[in-house]
């Protein structure tokens, strides 16, 4: 395969031919792709040997002949590198994954390769109790999968100033990106569907995982999965793909939302997603106040507690004051969210005519004092309404018209458990969400709100009633969190005080919230949902995190705002506004010189 | 206008009449931008009224705009992060009326009115000449195409009576001739022209009317030939003539330093 296509001995990547390209490790290109090839190639084969000599090691990598846990993720991390190699041999037919003809994808392949690998063979032996325990198909693997990293870094790389810089220009994007070939609607579409599709089987591997090893492989690969693609201009084409099918992006996501419980043969996995589902729509929620109007929020979950305890006190629950008051769903739906709207409104009047820091202190104790007020709500310190720290158990399952959502169902063949109902009720409430906030967003009201958040002195002076403007986003957002609390009363059996805190260990709480918007990406509408799952996923998956991770999302957090201040998914004008040098917006190309020229001839 | 013990504006009478262009003058300091604060309801007024059309403005800028003022700002002010078209249409806020609900349920009637607010929006870019950069974002247009962009986003807001703060400051000779034409342009729109500014021969080409502000009052009003021939006008630019008597307008000033009462009122037609 290495001679059928020879592409000539020009590096990819470089422009400028002045300084000569070379590699940090000095080797011939022909050599440092072989390098990859082969070592790509050989880390996936190495997983079809045995790593370990026992079974205690989760994941049974005993087997010779197929890959087990952790196997599975080396092998594709080193398919991927292989796949990577060959495309930078020019194969036909693979040209499209690396669209910017750069290195930095075939580096961050071989990475992922090796750090995956490593971090199995390291867990082994750390695990097991020292080196004994590789079998030799590890010391394979091992050193397979170092190969392809020596390859990568031998590949030519215009160097820069320092090794820092030339080190930097290995693993990042490049500036400028062929325009793609156009491609017909259907085919775009076709993509993405296909991109959907993966993307679901990559989130449900993810929370399927049932041990923080293979959590712990899983994020590695992905995340130098995405990176790579990111790099090597992929993720750009997908976005601009999307942009162009709005509508069609979004249905797909919800089919793919809608596919999830029907791939989980165990509830549990259901209740998981149920529970990133609530979360993330909260976090939309916010997203209005804080991604749109930058109104920094600071006891946002108290509205989903209003919402919660409004749903259980008209649930019929025997606990609740109200108890032989049962509303149908819709009705404690509309409810929930109107108590919401109304505490949203109580609560936004007096605190939105501050800005900034001292909106952020204002809200932040009223979070607080929310929580305390339902503590005390028992009869004794205060008038009996919430039951005080024991709060509402016993909440009944919903019922919509006649379907019973805590009853199991059989689905086309599948079996739905509880959580599967709500999980699909939830897809139905976050559907909602979500095209309220694209609405709202897209349309003269969402244009007030990002003016008040760019300039408000110079928003008032365009017309806009910044105040009026404000608490509308803040009650809009209180009523979606309101929303998603009527179903959460359900799923959880029961309400009490506690999770509806500032900061705690678990999501839902305020802090993790405004992570979730932060991490994912403010302004946008998949990044909350991607920070909602991470972050529920995270401390749920790893054990050794539970009672460290507000310590170590306080690090990520401070990473992530030094590295990508726009979040993971960037907001168009966000990534703008914090990387000034990519005129990404530019559609049409206009050069620099004749600007002059159109502001002399322009009036 | 004071701000604690310092008065900033006192006992300016001030008014400025349909299809006017008037010019505002003044030293650094002289209080010309507080003067625009007071009448856009971004400062109260601790005495005195706007009035606009025969009734008084309340101080609430948003109120100030929907009856028809509409201003710029000396140091740019516009939303950096939208796209020039986005700020255009924001400047149409006060002249649309799709609420929340609205937004949500997509009626014909809403996409009618975005499409007509886009229009429109495009219909100013057209006038100052920026509709071929509608995507791009407003940071990223060089610094003459920002103070275009800011009025035009003014004017969105179909005022009767326009407020242009230093509108080509850091211009070059080329730009302000164009931002003169500008202005000229907007007058014969029929809109009234209220305009601070430093270039003379911008404001004396310019202006109907020019009124001087020295030290938060107004010194004297009238044509560009009576304020250029005032002398207390270049005294307050060039200062006093070392040697001769001190001028009336020195008198003046200790005087009014003196007397405590002041007295806010700015009127527009």
């Amino acid at each position: 395969m290495t001679e059928t296509t020879k592409t000539p001995a020009t590096p990819p990547a470089d422009a400028t031919p002045a300084p000569t390209p070379r590699g940090l490790i000095p080797l011939p290109l022909a050599a440092a792709r072989a390098l990859l090839l082969t070592g790509g190639i050989a880390t996936a084969a190495s997983t079809f040997l045995a790593w370990t000599w026992t079974s205690d090691f989760p994941g049974d990598l005993t087997v010779t002949g197929y890959p087990g846990g952790l196997q599975w993720l080396t092998f594709i991390a080193g398919a991927l590198t292989a796949i990577f190699a060959l495309a930078s041999y020019g194969t036909r037919g693979l040209g499209w994954l690396i669209p910017a003809r750069n290195n930095a994808p075939l580096v961050l392949t071989a990475l992922g390769a090796f750090a995956v690998t490593w971090f199995t063979a390291i867990e082994i032996a750390a695990k097991l109790g020292g080196l004994a325990n590789w079998e030799p198909g590890t010391y394979i693997a091992v050193i397979a999968s170092l190969i392809p990293v020596l390859g990568a870094f031998a590949l030519p790389q215009t160097a820069g100033e320092t090794t820092k810089d030339t080190l930097k220009a290995y693993i990042a994007k490049p500036d400028r990106i062929p325009a793609p070939q156009p491609i017909s609607p259907w085919a775009q579409r076709a993509v993405i569907t296909i991109a959907s599709i993966i993307g679901l089987a990559v989130f449900t591997y993810g929370i399927d995982t049932e041990y923080g090893e293979l959590f712990i492989g899983f994020l590695i690969v992905v995340v130098f999965a995405v990176w790579a693609l990111h790099t090597a201009g992929l993720l750009d084409r997908f976005s601009h793909m999307v942009a162009a099918n709005r509508s069609f992006t979004l249905a797909m996501g919800f089919l793919v939302a809608i596919a999830f419980p029907f791939t989980q043969n165990d509830d549990h996995y259901a209740n998981i997603g149920v529970n990133i589902l609530i979360f993330g729509t909260v976090a939309l929620g916010l997203n209005i106040v804080v991604g749109l109007a930058g109104l920094l929020d600071l006891g946002y979950v108290a509205f989903l507690g209003v919402g919660a305890y409004t749903a259980a006190l008209v649930s019929g629950s025997e606990f609740s004051k109200f108890s032989g008051v049962q509303f149908p769903f819709w009705a404690a739906a509309l409810t929930g969210a109107a108590a919401s709207l109304i505490f949203g409104v109580l609560i936004g009047a007096p605190t939105l005519r501050l800005r900034g820091d001292y909106l952020a202190i204002v809200t932040l104790g009223f979070g607080e004092i929310f929580r305390i007020a339902v503590n005390n709500m028992d009869g004794d310190s205060g008038p009996d309404l919430t039951n005080g720290p024991n709060g509402i158990p016993a909440i009944p399952d919903l019922n919509i018209l006649g379907f019973n959502l805590g009853q199991p169902h059989d689905i086309a063949g599948f079996t739905l458990g509880r959580f599967a109902n709500y999980y699909l009720l939830m897809v139905l409430i976050m559907a909602i969400v979500v095209t309220v906030y694209t609405r709202a967003a897209d349309s003269r009201i969402g244009r007030s709100w990002i003016a008040i958040r760019e300039d408000e002195t110079a928003a008032t002076a365009m017309g806009i009633n910044g105040f009026r403007v404000k608490l509308i986003a803040f009650a809009l957002g209180a009523s979606l969190a309101g929303l998603a609390g009527t179903v959460s009363a359900h799923v959880t059996y029961s309400v009490v005080p506690n999770p509806y805190q500032f900061a705690g260990s678990t999501p839902p709480n305020s802090a993790f919230l405004l992570a979730a918007v932060v991490l994912g990406g403010m302004g946008t509408v998949a990044g909350p949902i991607l920070g909602a799952a991470l972050l529920y996923l995270l401390p749920e998956k790893l054990d050794f995190l539970q009672n460290k991770s507000l310590l170590a999302f306080g690090i990520a957090l401070i990473l992530l705002m030094r590295f990508r201040p726009e979040g993971i998914i960037a907001n168009r004008r966000r990534q703008l506004e914090f990387h000034e040098t990519g005129q990404l917006d530019v559609p049409e190309t206009t050069t620099l010189t004749d600007e002059p020229a159109v502001t002399k001839a322009g009036a | 206008m004071r701000f604690g013990g310092l008065t900033a504006v006192r006992s300016v009478d001030f008014t400025v009449n349909s299809g006017e262009i008037v010019g505002l003058i003044g030293p650094n300091g002289a209080g010309k931008t507080t003067f625009f604060n007071c009448l856009t309801g971004l400062y109260i007024p601790t005495e005195g009224t706007v009035s606009y059309k025969g009734t008084v403005l309340p101080p609430k800028p948003h109120l100030v705009t929907q009856a028809g003022i509409a201003r710029t700002f000396q140091n740019i002010r516009l939303f950096a992060n939208m796209t020039v078209l986005e700020n255009v249409l924001v400047g149409r806020h006060t002249r649309t009326k799709e609420g929340l609900w609205s937004a949500l349920l997509r009626g014909p009637g809403f996409k009618k009115a975005e499409k007509a607010s886009e229009d429109r929006a495009m219909e100013l870019l057209e006038f100052i000449g920026l509709a071929h950069k509608r995507d791009h974002l407003a940071r990223n247009l060089p610094y003459g195409e920002q103070r275009k962009l800011e009025i035009a986003r003014a004017l969105a807001s179909e005022p009767g009576l326009l407020l242009l703060d230093e509108p080509t400051a850091g211009m070059n000779p080329q730009e302000t001739r164009t931002t003169e034409e500008l202005v000229f342009a907007i007058r014969d729109m029929g809109i009234a022209v209220l305009v601070i500014e430093h270039d003379m021969r911008f404001i004396f080409n310019l202006c109907d009317r020019v009124a001087v502000l020295v030290q938060g009052e107004k010194l004297v009003e009238g044509t560009s030939e009576v304020v250029q021939a005032d002398e207390r006008v270049v005294a307050a630019y060039l200062g006093e003539p070392f040697e001769g008597a001190p001028g009336e307008a020195e008198a003046a000033e200790v005087a009014a330093a003196e007397s405590t009462t002041s007295n806010t009122k700015g009127e527009a037609q």
